[in-house]
């Protein structure tokens, strides 16, 4: 039987990898953005179980808003990663560094 | 029903309309020809709402079941975040068209933010929050690229957006955890569910939830996008990100913390306490070796904000007046502090080293020493309006028990003075280098004048903010 725990340890592990990828990741700039959309994805697991498992719709209500606010992040992000680009010539994530922090 | 909840969301509908309209007008016809039009006319319609929620009745007004509530702890909040953003597009206009940057999506993307803050201060569900937050935070990394040509203003744009999505995120992870354990994102429903013993998952959800906020005010240890997005945005833009999304993400952590954990008080004023002290420290150290002026305004704003959490911390009334307060002092300081930096050119070309400033006074007496009475009250000099913020801030810790906390605020005041005395060492009596061009541009005199102007006469009465920021900080904690 497939009780709650199991759905928030998937959504924990994915979070905690959505995290790491952002940390870790020294390569590339689209790697960050896959990373965040785990993240989000990984919340959105966690809505949908509790709501099934408390037999309440508002979980997915706020899956929805999450999806829907996910797509245009995504969006902007990729919309100033190009912009970078364009000034740049490179996606690394070593490369952005001009101000130092 | 819904025309009662729509009359009481009518000031974010008017604007969010506007917006939409505003863009495609704009779009379908002149395009950039509108950018000045579009600022002035923004600024205008930014204070007419502010004044229209000024003149609205004092009772709490909640609509759509609970998700958002018009009280007087938001209606004093949405008035500071629109006052100040109207004064930064003010203030911004000219020194955009004088290098080819201003693009008529700025003041509506802007209004799209101040729409979005609008709704964070108002929010009294999870979602709500969520929403509110996420339009506030999308609109604000587009701004900080607006400079599409620049490599520090799209890597800005870039490091702002990927901490930003992650400080969501964390949000997020809190907020389900928050619904998994309560059974709803509604804060009174959160509220009425969490009494004295809060389960382990519960308290998970309260630290993400803060981790989340504390990325949104900068708070240190989640402060680290903070330098490099004030650094790489164009000035007028920093001067936005230093004023009114502040004071939006404070009032929401605050409206966050009393109205959905309220009952567990004990639990997340040592989580505050700890990041207040922490960021005051870290904003008072960090800034002494900084030499670039945007760089130093972003650890000044890291302390303050420890300063604000530390009223926060409190859990009091009188902790949240007297954050409300510091917030409205902090904003009018940055709006003026920021004329004088939109103000600093070099051959028409920006300049933001400090260096830059020695022997500003012997050129320019009046504005030095308007920058002097500034800088005085940032760091808390005595006879400045700054001094009363930071002394409202330590009692209210004091009163709550938190002496320790209160000392180690009085300790990091003295450590931040240096570096902005420092600036007024170079103003008064650096040693003579090449001179800046002459203010050229009577607006920011104006609101450096102004704002100085406000620091030493607010002395007075603090122009009656005081009692207004008490109903609001009552209307909040009962």
């Amino acid at each position: 039987m497939i009780g709650l725990e199991h759905y928030l340890v998937v959504a924990a592990a994915l979070f905690v990898i959505g995290i790491f990828g952002l940390f870790l990741n020294r390569k590339n700039v689209i790697i960050l953005l896959m990373s965040i959309e785990l993240m989000l994805l990984a919340v959105n697991i966690n809505f949908v179980a509790f709501s099934s498992f408390l037999g309440d719709l508002v979980g997915q209500v706020f899956t929805l808003f999450v999806l829907t606010v996910a797509a245009a992040e995504a969006a902007i992000g990729l919309a100033i990663l190009v912009c970078f680009f364009r000034n740049r010539g490179t996606i690394d994530v070593e490369d952005v560094n001009v101000m130092k922090g | 029903m819904i025309s009662a909840d729509i009359q009481i969301v009518l000031p974010e509908i008017a604007l969010a309309v506007y917006a939409i309209t505003a863009l495609l007008a704009a779009v379908y016809t002149v395009k950039d020809g509108a950018a000045s039009l579009l600022v002035w006319l923004t600024s205008g319609i930014f204070v007419l709402v502010a004044a229209w929620l000024m003149t609205n009745g004092a009772d709490a007004q909640t609509a759509f079941d609970g998700m958002f509530v018009a009280d007087s702890f938001s209606r004093f909040a949405k008035v500071t975040i629109l006052l100040s953003a109207a004064a930064v597009l003010v203030m911004s206009e000219q020194y955009m068209v004088a290098r080819n940057l201003l693009r008529f999506e700025y003041p509506l993307l802007v209004v799209f933010a101040v729409v979005g803050m609008m709704v964070m201060v108002s929010a009294g569900d999870l979602m709500s929050l969520y929403m509110g937050l996420e339009l506030q935070s999308l609109s604000l990394y587009v701004v900080a690229s607006l400079r599409r040509d620049s490599v520090k203003s799209t890597e800005a744009g870039l490091k702002y957006f990927v901490l930003g999505a992650l400080s969501s995120g964390l949000l997020l992870y809190g907020a389900s955890l928050t619904y998994g354990f309560t059974g709803t994102t509604l804060f009174s429903g959160i509220m009425a569910g969490v009494q004295d013993q809060p389960s382990l998952g519960l308290l998970f959800g309260l630290v993400f939830l803060i981790s989340g906020l504390a990325f949104k005010v900068s708070a240190a240890p989640f402060h680290m996008w903070t330098p490099d997005v004030y650094e790489g945005s164009p000035t007028p833009i920093t001067a936005f990100f230093a004023t009114a999304p502040k004071v939006a993400a404070m009032a929401l952590f605050a409206r966050l913390m009393f109205d959905a954990f309220g009952g567990i008080t004990g639990d997340w004023q040592q989580i505050i306490a700890f990041l207040s002290v922490i960021s005051m420290f870290l904003g008072s150290i960090a800034a002494i070796g900084q030499r670039d002026i945007k760089r130093l305004m972003a650890y000044s704003s890291i302390a303050h904000m420890g300063y604000a959490l530390m009223g926060l911390a409190a859990g009091t009334a009188l902790g949240v007046q007297a954050m409300l307060i510091y917030m409205a002092i902090y904003v009018t300081m940055n709006i003026g502090t920021f004329a004088f930096i939109l103000g600093m050119q070099r051959d028409g070309r920006p300049v933001t080293d400090i260096q830059s400033l020695k022997m500003y006074a012997k050129d320019q007496p009046t504005r030095a020493l308007a920058m002097l009475v500034l800088m005085f009250s940032l760091a808390g000099v005595p006879p400045m309006v700054g001094f009363f913020g930071k002394l409202y801030v330590l009692r209210a810790a004091y009163d709550a028990g938190l002496a320790w906390l209160a000392v180690a605020g009085v300790v990091a005041s003295v450590i931040g003075a240096y570096y902005y005395l420092r600036i007024v060492y170079y103003m008064y009596f650096g040693e003579e280098t090449e001179k800046l061009d002459a203010p050229s541009q009577p607006i920011l005199g104006a609101f450096l004048i102004a704002s100085a102007l406000i620091m030493v006469v607010g002395v007075v009465n603090l122009f009656g903010v005081e009692p207004i920021a008490a109903a609001a900080a009552a209307a909040l904690v009962n």
